[in-house]
């Protein structure tokens, strides 16, 4: 993307944290200073170890939390928790469990023609034509509609609660961890079904996954999220070629290949994030950095542009030695 | 080559041969979750068993280490471990292997380690009873047992309660405590799936390396194949309660010699050819109260032809120690018998 065509921003996330707990001591930090922008009509991938705080932004996202201080901009205009039902419309949420947003006891045909009135998407008469719409959308036969959800295999459920999104004619999907509960071989589909709503619908994508395979596969951008921050955000291309955070290099190479490689090396990482409440002082990566300095134990860095669309909270952005990447090239 | 060449005349460690297990009902419609499955597994050999959920797996493992759920049954076959019927054994002799000869890891640590007890004297129990250590030396052995997990500072960490270890540190303590007593079999089901991805390589380095510092072999039960790929150097693929592939790794990953498998890399992202478009298998496994005649993947083969939905599809040699179930692997995928 060049600079002249910049893309347009759908939604900006501008210094959110999210606390939770009371005591001055045990406050739990989830949150502690996103910067993050969604860019209209791609598909944004949010990565990072659980607990990182990757389900608490989606939720802020979608209104269904609020964010203990910081922005969320949608088109520029900033939304609260306590949003306008257009807002609301604007941004669905997709979840793993597809019951969690499922009623088991009503058809497909009676959830979604309940959300078409409710929120008075089309006049009571062209129902029957918008159900019809909504299933080929997510790639499933009409006669789908008059089955319940526990008919469906995992697959077929995830779609139906894409199209339970889709119902309300959102532009803005906020997916969390949509195939993570799916085998491979149907994980496919659903990633299939993600890239088309975006070519064909134009729609704006956060999808928020833990596996690298899936989302290098998928996303334009990727971000990634270490302990309630953006530690790295590139292109997708970039940040697989050249990561520049030491944590996205370490996340690179400990993904499992399915070349064989060799398991007497080291791992890329020692240890396990610490606890979001006891936070370390300067960089929160330094306790598990191979190449910390006494200034990242003071001193915390910001998320800084290092070249045209990736930008990367570490001291030593873009002076690194950078990790090997390929491990699987030493047995071509 | 050699390895394998002379693994073909040692004694597997493991054998099991034509295993069906199912759920025996009165009412006619029973299920069978595993039909007809054999392998075997060498002296020190990591072997895992691939597939999607649903497919066997954690029955097969189940049924090794004598842990079936109430109602599921072995209806058919055998299980040797040590040259010793595992299935005619009683609870007291099951007792005495488990533990110094075979031990398990599950997936969620917490379900085997007791919460009220210190982790350093969990890990104790196992070489206190069955190696006949002191409490001293059991102690210390556990100790030492969490060090070589790479735990720093083992002492203090041994007096630790299992609910204040993460999830990472917990399933170390799992391993600790698998292999405390050296055994020559470690049964894992999906050890690393609930751990994040830079702790799983952790967790799978230390399981490969204390493995082959104890001598212990392995039957790796996993959906991921890129893990298999990092720990095993054979595999079975199931299917339907079946296996339809069997070989090395290397050969099976390079070179697969049953449309299923196939079908699954086709689907899977690989991480080092990320510009592949994925292919979804269409369709759904077979149900297993009444499983289609013939190959089970048949329904959603794309090479499937009239002959593939009748008859059984025995496990055969396609290449050398390489076998598959389906009968037209040779034409299909140019197997040199
Ligand atoms: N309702 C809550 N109350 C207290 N802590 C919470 C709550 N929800 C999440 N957390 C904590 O916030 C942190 C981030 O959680 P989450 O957003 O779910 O991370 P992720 O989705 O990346 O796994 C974790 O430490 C989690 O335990
Ligand atoms: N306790 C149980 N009782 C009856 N059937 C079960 C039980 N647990 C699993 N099954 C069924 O047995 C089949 C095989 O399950 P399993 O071995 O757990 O598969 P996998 O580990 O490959 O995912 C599945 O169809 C599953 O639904
Ligand atoms: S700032 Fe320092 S500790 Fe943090 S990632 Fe960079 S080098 Fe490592
Ligand atoms: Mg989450
Ligand atoms: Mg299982």
């Amino acid at each position: 993307m060049s600079a002249a065509e910049q893309p347009a921003a759908v939604l900006e996330v501008r210094e959110v944290t999210k606390r939770y707990g009371h005591g001055r001591r045990d406050t739990l930090r989830a949150l502690d200073g996103v910067d993050l922008t969604l860019h209209r009509g791609e598909i944004l991938a949010l990565v990072g170890e659980s607990g990182s705080g990757k389900s608490t932004l989606a939720k802020i996202l979608a209104g269904s939390t609020s964010q203990t201080s910081g922005q969320v901009l949608c088109d520029g205009v900033e939304i609260t928790a306590r949003r306008h039902s257009t807002a609301r419309r604007r941004i669905q949420m997709v979840f793993q469990d597809p019951y969690s947003s499922l009623n088991p006891r009503m058809t497909v045909r009676s959830a979604l023609s309940e959300v078409l009135r409710v929120h008075r998407v089309v006049p009571r008469e062209q129902i029957a034509e918008e159900l019809s719409r909504l299933m080929s959308l997510v790639g499933l036969d009409d006669s789908a509609l008059d089955a319940y959800p526990s008919q469906f295999s995992g697959g077929q459920r995830q779609r139906i609660a894409i199209a339970r999104a889709l119902a309300v004619r959102p532009d803005i999907l906020i997916a969390d961890e949509p195939v993570s509960a799916l085998d491979v071989s149907v994980q496919a589909t659903i990633l299939d079904l993600f890239e088309s709503l975006r070519s064909e619908l134009g729609l704006s994508v956060l999808f928020i996954a833990h596996n690298l395979a899936v989302v290098q596969h998928l996303a334009d951008r990727i971000a990634v999220m270490y302990l309630g921050r953006i530690a790295e955000v590139a292109q997708t291309d970039t940040l697989f070629a050249s990561p520049e955070h030491p944590y996205t290099q370490a996340l690179i190479a400990s993904v499992p290949r399915m070349r064989p490689r060799d398991l007497e090396q080291p791992p890329a990482l020692d240890g396990e994030p610490p606890s979001p409440i006891h936070l370390p002082t300067g960089c929160r990566f330094n306790p598990r950095c191979a190449y910390a300095q006494p200034t990242c134990l003071i001193d915390e860095p910001a998320l800084e542009r290092v070249a045209e669309g990736h930008s990367v909270a570490c001291w030593f952005a873009g002076q690194l030695q950078q990790a090997p990447t390929k491990q699987s090239e030493e047995f071509a | 080559m050699s390895v394998v060449a002379l693994s073909r005349t040692v004694e597997p460690l493991l054998s099991v041969q034509h295993l069906t297990i199912g759920i025996p009902s009165s009412g006619g419609g029973h299920a069978t979750l595993v039909r007809d499955v054999s392998f075997e597994v060498g002296p020190g050999v990591r072997y895992g068993l691939v597939g999607e959920s649903g497919s066997g797996k954690s029955m097969t493992l189940k049924a090794i280490a004598g842990l079936l759920p109430r109602g599921v049954e072995v209806l058919e076959g055998e299980i040797h471990f040590d040259g010793d019927d595992v299935l005619t054994m009683s609870p007291h002799e099951r007792r005495r292997i488990m533990g110094p000869r075979m031990a398990m890891i599950f997936q969620e640590p917490m379900t085997a380690l007791n919460p009220t007890t210190r982790v350093g004297k969990q890990i104790a129990e196992g070489p206190r009873r069955h190696l006949g250590l002191s409490k001293a030396d059991a102690q210390e052995l556990a100790v030492d047992m969490i060090r070589r997990t790479g735990i720093p500072d083992p002492a203090r960490r041994a007096r630790a309660y299992p609910h204040e270890l993460s999830g990472g540190l917990r399933q170390r303590i799992m391993i600790a405590m698998a292999l405390s007593c050296k055994p020559a079999l470690v049964l894992c089901d999906e050890p690393t799936t609930a751990l994040d991805v830079t702790v799983q390589d952790q967790v799978l380095r230390l399981l490969a390396q204390l493995c082959d510092d104890m001598g212990s072999a392995l039957t790796f039960v996993t959906h991921d194949l890129a893990v298999v790929s990092q720990t095993c150097s054979r595999l079975s693929v199931m299917y339907a309660g079946r296996i339809m592939e069997e070989g090395n790794v290397r050969e099976v990953y390079e070179a697969p010699q049953h449309p299923y498998t196939e079908a699954l890399f086709q689907s899977a992202p690989d991480f080092d050819d990320p510009g592949r478009r994925l292919a979804p298998i269409p369709g759904l496994p077979p149900s297993l109260t009444d499983p289609p005649p013939g190959c089970p993947f048949a329904p959603r083969c794309q090479y499937a032809i009239e002959s593939c939905s009748t008859g059984s599809k025995p496990l055969v040699e396609v290449r050398h120690r390489h076998l598959s179930a389906c009968d037209l692997a040779d034409q299909i995928f140019g197997g040199t018998r």
